[in-house]
């Protein structure tokens, strides 16, 4: 079970506000059946332009469900200005908080209610305040969206963003794309590119040959042995025959024999030469 | 507060012949088995007759049982251990239903360049068994299938499956972890090869299990570090989790017959009351080919958690399929594997019963499940009532 506060769990127990108001003032939706969580906030305002009423549908677990109850007792009363200044962490904190992988669900009160103001100033029912690149296509989220998250919550890593607004969080395609944007805000610059090594074709003397092969092993072998507890050391290279040898986990692996044959050949006739044949070198 | 515990494929409570059996090599019988005098002596006899309970109960011989320490080590060990010790080199086949201990170790083998197929599987989480075929026609293969789904108790035709893979010279594992102590399984008349069972999902506690090796069978220890386990499993025994084991098996067999059909009776209960008075509900998987105990199904509109937490309230343990339950931001793998709707799958909960449970169970269930659901409905913006 998640360390739910006692907040979060009476508001799940007992939402404030739910349903839906008749002519509403504004209507924001957010979320979808297929992401899991969706909310619906209508809001009505009094002759001095607060909040007069707010109402709430949501589909999704005990913290969506929360975070929407929280939202709408929050902004009753205040003005629209006052109430477009709530962020999501506004929200996980008057809940006390929210376990970290749910902290989308701050997220998704903050944009229903941005969009339901959006909806009554302009009029606009698109459902869309920024037409933006979308990053993660799982769950449409867009380079925005992202943005905004980073920038409220102070994000550093891509897996907070996932849990923030759940981008990266199904196929995980994107999540070169989301980090490259976290380091964006956070001043870093996209990262260096790794100068490509050489491709295959060009003739090489034997030191640079040895040179290449010795690199092309720690990128593109080494890491993956590694994880598995192993190691691979270049022992020889004759001619385009490159004598290695297994250490660690994988010296008595029989596995690792096939990985010898099959990855290590593989990216050294890709990195260094077509011709190249990996030997386990003699005990 | 009434508690009604409905997650026995999660795991199941320690019987108490099963706690009463194991005591002793808690208190006085605490000797090591290996060792050369009246201690460790008197320990042996019992390992080696919880391994007899546990050959008897699947149909198989003593020495084609080594003790593990939970089913994804068995599954490991079947998978790693195998494709290790093979002469060649081997394809691997497994379904995209399976549970991770058997899914993991297969990426694992993918990592290192192996060939790894993931057989699909119909809406009722069948699989389709001429594509098996075809991909056997491919060369030699190990294939691991699990005998029973543990998320909607769909039973795979092991039997059928394993002559298909024996005819085709491959190697054939089962990962029996939920289907044990549920239905009777009989390795006289099926030709698995290597087949994994767990301790606490069958009234034994947590920490032992079983990986049944046919004699013959080739498979590398993954464990190095002593002669244990005939040197298939290095390590001191867990002398009481193996006693327990051992008669967990003896208990589950004297009466498993009886007890599905009595589970299965419950349980078709629960889900007949549940589908008349929760409307836009539905049972996932294959009805006709299921564990007498499991049932999963689906409230459309409304989420998993939120149920659960519900249930909860009301002393009622079950579990979810649903994305918030886990963690994760994608709905089970097995659910999404059948090609059930997204409105489904994030509302699907399992319920799992065992010996444990009566009729006066189903019955507060059934009493306080349909006001959740239409409360949750309520608040949802996608809900009927």
């Amino acid at each position: 079970m998640w360390e739910y506060t006692d907040k979060v769990l009476d508001h799940f127990r007992n939402p404030r506000n739910v349903g839906v108001i008749d002519n509403p003032d504004g209507s924001g939706e957010v979320g979808s059946m297929a992401c899991g969580d969706a909310l619906k906030l209508t809001f009505k305002l009094d002759a001095n332009k607060r909040i007069a009423e707010a109402k709430f549908q949501t589909f999704g677990c005990a913290s969506a469900i929360a975070s929407s109850s929280a939202l709408t007792e929050m902004i009753k009363g205040k003005t629209l200005e006052e109430a477009e200044k709530i962020t999501n962490q506004d929200i996980a904190d008057y809940l006390g908080g929210l376990p970290e992988q749910k902290m989308h669900c701050s997220v998704m009160g903050r944009e229903a209610l941005e969009l339901a103001i959006h909806n009554y100033r302009t009029g606009d029912t698109s459902g869309k305040i920024l037409e933006g690149r979308v990053i993660c296509h799982c769950f449409g989220v867009t380079e925005e969206e992202i943005t905004r998250v980073v920038r409220d919550n102070h994000l550093t890593g891509v897996e907070q963003v996932t849990n923030y607004c759940k981008a990266g969080g199904a196929c995980g395609k994107c999540r070169d794309d989301i980090a490259a944007i976290i380091a964006k805000i956070n001043g870093l610059g996209p990262k260096n590119e790794q100068p490509r090594p050489p491709r295959p074709g060009r003739a090489l003397t034997t030191l640079q040959k040895i040179k290449l092969i010795e690199e092309t092993l720690e990128k593109e072998v080494r890491p993956a042995l590694r994880k598995d507890g192993g190691d691979i050391e270049l022992i020889d290279v004759a001619g385009n025959d490159v004598f290695v040898a297994l250490r660690g986990m994988c010296a008595n692996c029989q596995v690792a024999r096939f990985t010898l044959k099959d990855v290590v050949e593989a990216r050294l006739k890709e990195f260094v030469s077509p011709d190249i044949v990996v030997k386990e070198a003699p005990p | 507060m009434k508690q009604i515990y409905l997650d026995n494929n999660a795991t199941t409570a320690v019987a108490p012949e099963v706690l009463e059996a194991m005591t002793p090599f808690l208190k006085e019988l605490w000797g090591n088995p290996s060792s050369m005098h009246v201690f460790g002596g008197q320990v042996r006899r019992h390992v080696e007759r919880a391994r007899r309970q546990v050959a008897d109960f699947i149909g198989a011989d003593q020495p084609e049982i080594v003790f593990t320490s939970c089913g994804t080590e068995s599954n490991n060990m079947a998978i790693l251990g195998t494709m290790e010790a093979a002469a060649e080199r081997m394809n691997f086949i497994t379904t995209r239903v399976e549970h991770p201990a058997v899914l993991e170790p297969a990426r694992k083998l993918k990592g290192l360049g192996f060939n790894v197929i993931e057989l699909d599987v119909d809406s009722y989480g069948q699989i389709d068994l001429g594509q098996l075929k075809r991909y056997l026609g491919q060369g030699p293969a190990l294939v691991s299938i699990m005998w029973a789904n543990n998320e909607t108790g769909v039973i795979f035709p092991i039997r059928e499956i394993a002559e298909m893979v024996k005819g085709a010279g491959g190697i054939m594992h089962t990962d029996a972890v939920q289907a044990a102590g549920k239905i009777p399984i009989d390795l006289r008349g099926t030709k698995a090869d290597l087949l994994s069972l767990s301790g606490h999902k069958l009234h034994a506690p947590k920490g032992v299990a079983a990986l049944y090796i046919r004699r013959g069978t080739r498979v590398a220890p993954l464990i190095h570090g002593g002669h244990q386990e005939f040197g298939k499993r290095g390590g001191t025994e867990n002398v009481p989790g193996i006693v327990a084991l051992g008669k967990a098996c003896e208990l589950s067999a004297d009466s498993i017959s009886e007890e599905a059909a009595r589970v299965a009776a419950l349980r078709d209960r629960l889900q007949e009351g549940i589908l008349k008075m929760c409307p836009d509900t539905r049972v996932n998987g294959d009805q006709t080919r299921r564990l007498p105990n499991t049932l999963n199904i689906s409230f459309l509109y409304v989420e998993g958690e939120s149920i659960l937490y519900h249930l909860s309230d009301l002393g009622v343990a079950a579990s979810s399929g649903s994305a918030c339950t886990s963690g994760s931001l994608e709905p089970s793998h097995v659910i999404r594997a059948m090609g059930v709707p997204f409105i489904a799958a994030h509302g699907s909960i399992r319920f799992s019963l065992s010996r444990y449970n009566t009729g006066d169970d189903v019955d507060y269930v059934l009493e306080h499940l349909p006001p959740i659901i239409r409360k949750l409905r309520s608040i949802s913006p996608f809900g009927r009532m």
